[in-house]
């Protein structure tokens, strides 16, 4: 029994079947990728999970608890945590600041009145913020303004932003999509690197082939709207049926 | 010390100092000169500069933190004014119940409002709080005539229950007092020919505007503060972090309700009549201007922006075709009748085009309102000095 269990979900755009029947299973302490054509329904399913859309059948269930019908912010609270295509972090603040909005969201829960405290009191916050920027090597950086980072470390201060939370699962939208060779490197390493250091549970929907055969230990293959197959990364490379679904795409 | 870092415990003193020290401040020309007129160092004035001080510094802590910008805040001035009355109406001429009454109705008020509005955001939030505050001024104008006098206001009368004070005897006016201090009492020092008011009235109010910019102070400083303005930067990232930003802006706005609440009671314990013009849109815009001309978002400024409408709306307005002619009389005639028809649309009935004039260069020059120009001037001096003690300190190596 896996730590998040989707069974049976189907969403429906209008005439477009966006997702058919997908059942999926991500076991504890592994880092499960969703591959797929564009328009599989990857991002659908993503949206699915954290409580952006409602499916219109199925169930999802993380932990023994349903995700379906609550708003993101409590699904957060569950412990699930997302990292997004195109970093969302607070632009406008410090990224000292950035890190400890979530620790007191952490600790105060989705909702707190402390208005009277104040944030430079907080010294057990403080130490675990400057402890994961110091885990994502931006400590030095913790008085710039958010919005003038470069991209590849506006990535870091997101990831950090999610780590510190300690979620039990780790949702990550094409984390390396439109970055450079060496931006994605990187990515690579540091998500390896959380990976050994924290083993926290990661599911990546992703495009970059390198990226997903350099992290992945499960493999869910989506095509439009349906899971084709599921098994191993060296499983995978050589599966006819996957071959079939890309190659398809590429002669078009 | 107070719970505030240095920097802003620094701000505070200031704060603290200008205020007390205002009557003197504000009273640089000796009477009887020409420049007298510009004094704006009597009761009256002061009191506003102050009481809209403390509604700027409310509203700055709904939109300078949030982003969200209310239309409708001189709602919940009126309401607080018309509670306020009714205190005096029914209780007693002291101003602490009446006070007290107009910030809690105030925050009701405001949470009922804000429940609604804050559904939305952006301009349909601005556009839900303009429809109450013109549904609240409307209702206050006519059909709740029986509580808010309608057209002709709201003020103590004869036929007052006062439960403490006793009806008011024939000829005696409603005077507001704090514990039998009154509001109007005055005190005049004289000093060569300058003349310097002390007002009790001024100073109560002052006492609570310096109570209001400390709470200000505390709550920009607050982890709460933290989420409003997180708020502000990305609601997106606000949810997936686990925070449910509905409270947050909820919270924010009915503490603003209440500070402009506070600010409305005050008013009236500065003079006991409340009017439903009070609730007008323009009142609500006002307060817009004030916060954005000194600088949204920043502690000192709303209450500059405040100080400096409040200003021109009394000094200004007041300068007259006699006081031009006054001032331009050592002209050649042509020339000064030049001039005078140049300046005069600009001063006296015509002070909204000075100060709208104003507004644009702020806007445009200084997005950050009169606190980032006088960052800006304080950098260039800093410059100066660094490069002094440059000059300083390679002149005894040579």
């Amino acid at each position: 029994m896996g730590i998040l269990e989707v069974k049976g979900i189907n969403k429906r755009f209008g005439g477009l079947q966006a997702l058919g029947d997908v059942n999926l299973s991500v076991a504890e302490n592994t880092v499960h990728a969703i591959i797929g054509p564009n328009g599989a329904g990857k991002s659908t399913l993503l949206n699915v999970l954290v409580g952006k859309l409602i499916p219109d059948s199925g169930s999802v269930m993380f932990d023994g608890q349903s995700v379906l019908g609550r708003k993101p912010h409590e699904i957060n609270q569950m412990g699930i945590s997302r990292v997004f295509q195109t970093p969302e972090i607070f632009s406008d603040l410090s990224v000292f600041e950035n890190v400890l909005i979530p620790c007191f969201a952490k600790r105060d829960g989705s909702f707190r009145m402390h208005a009277i405290e104040s944030v430079f009191s907080e010294k057990a916050i403080h130490q675990q913020a400057e402890e994961i920027l110091a885990d994502v090597n931006m400590l030095e950086k913790r008085h710039m303004i958010a919005s003038s980072l470069s991209r590849g470390d506006k990535r870091r201060l997101e990831m950090a932003m999610c780590l510190v939370q300690d979620p039990r699962l780790l949702l990550l939208d094409e984390p390396t999509a439109g970055m450079a060779r060496a931006d994605t490197e990187n990515t690579i390493n540091l998500l390896k690197e959380i990976r050994t250091k924290r083993g926290i549970t990661m599911a990546i929907i992703e495009h970059d082939m390198n990226v997903v055969f350099s992290l992945a230990e499960r493999i869910t293959v989506l095509a439009q709207g349906t899971p084709l197959v599921e098994d191993t990364p060296d499983n995978i490379k050589g599966h006819p049926k996957v071959r079939e679904a890309y190659l398809g795409e590429a002669q078009v | 010390m107070l719970g505030l870092e240095k920097k802003d415990f620094r701000l505070m003193l200031i704060v603290v100092v200008l205020t007390l020290l205002a009557p003197f401040i504000l009273n640089p020309f000796p009477e009887g000169s020409e420049l007298a007129q510009f004094n704006a160092g009597y009761p009256d004035l002061m009191q506003r500069f102050v009481i809209f001080g403390i509604l700027a510094i409310g509203f700055n802590i709904l939109f300078g933190l949030t982003g969200y910008l209310s239309f409708g805040h001189a709602a919940f001035l009126g309401v607080g004014s018309y509670a306020a009355v009714w205190m005096f109406k029914l209780l007693s001429m002291n101003i602490v119940p009446a006070i007290l009454l107009s910030v809690v109705i105030a925050g009701l008020f405001s949470l009922v409002i804000g429940f609604v509005s804050l559904r939305r955001s952006g301009i349909y939030f601005s556009i839900l709080t303009l429809a109450f505050a013109q549904m609240s001024y409307a209702l206050a104008y006519s059909v709740l005539t029986p509580l808010t006098g309608g057209e002709t206001g709201l003020q103590p009368k004869a036929s007052d229950v006062r439960l403490f004070d006793g009806a008011l005897e024939a000829g005696e006016n409603a005077t507001p007092s704090l514990f039998g201090l009154a509001m109007r009492d005055t005190y005049e020092m004289s000093v060569g020919s300058w003349v310097f008011t002390f007002n009790f009235g001024y100073y109560v109010a002052a006492v609570m505007m310096i109570l209001a910019f400390y709470i200000s102070i505390r709550i920009f400083r607050s982890p709460f503060g933290m989420m409003l303005r997180a708020i502000k930067s990305n609601q997106t990232r606000m949810s997936y972090t686990g925070l449910n930003s509905k409270p947050y802006t909820l919270a924010a706005f009915v503490i603003s309700g209440m500070y402009a609440g506070l600010a409305g009671g005050l008013l009236v314990a500065m003079d006991p009549q409340a009017g439903a013009e009070r609730m007008f849109w323009t009142a609500s815009g006002e307060i817009v201007l004030m916060t954005i001309l000194g600088g949204a978002g920043t502690l000192i400024g709303p209450v500059l922006g405040a100080g400096f409408i409040k200003y021109f709306e009394n000094i200004v307005s007041k300068i007259n075709k006699a006081t031009l002619e006054q001032w331009f009389y050592w002209m050649p005639d042509g020339i000064e009748d030049v001039m005078i028809a140049i300046v005069y649309p600009f001063v006296g009935k015509g002070w909204h085009l000075t100060l709208g004039l104003l507004f644009m260069l702020v806007v445009i020059f200084l997005p950050g309102g009169l606190v980032q120009g006088g960052q800006k001037i304080a950098a260039i001096f800093r410059r100066k000095k660094s490069s002094d003690a440059k000059d300083g300190a390679t002149t005894p190596a040579e």
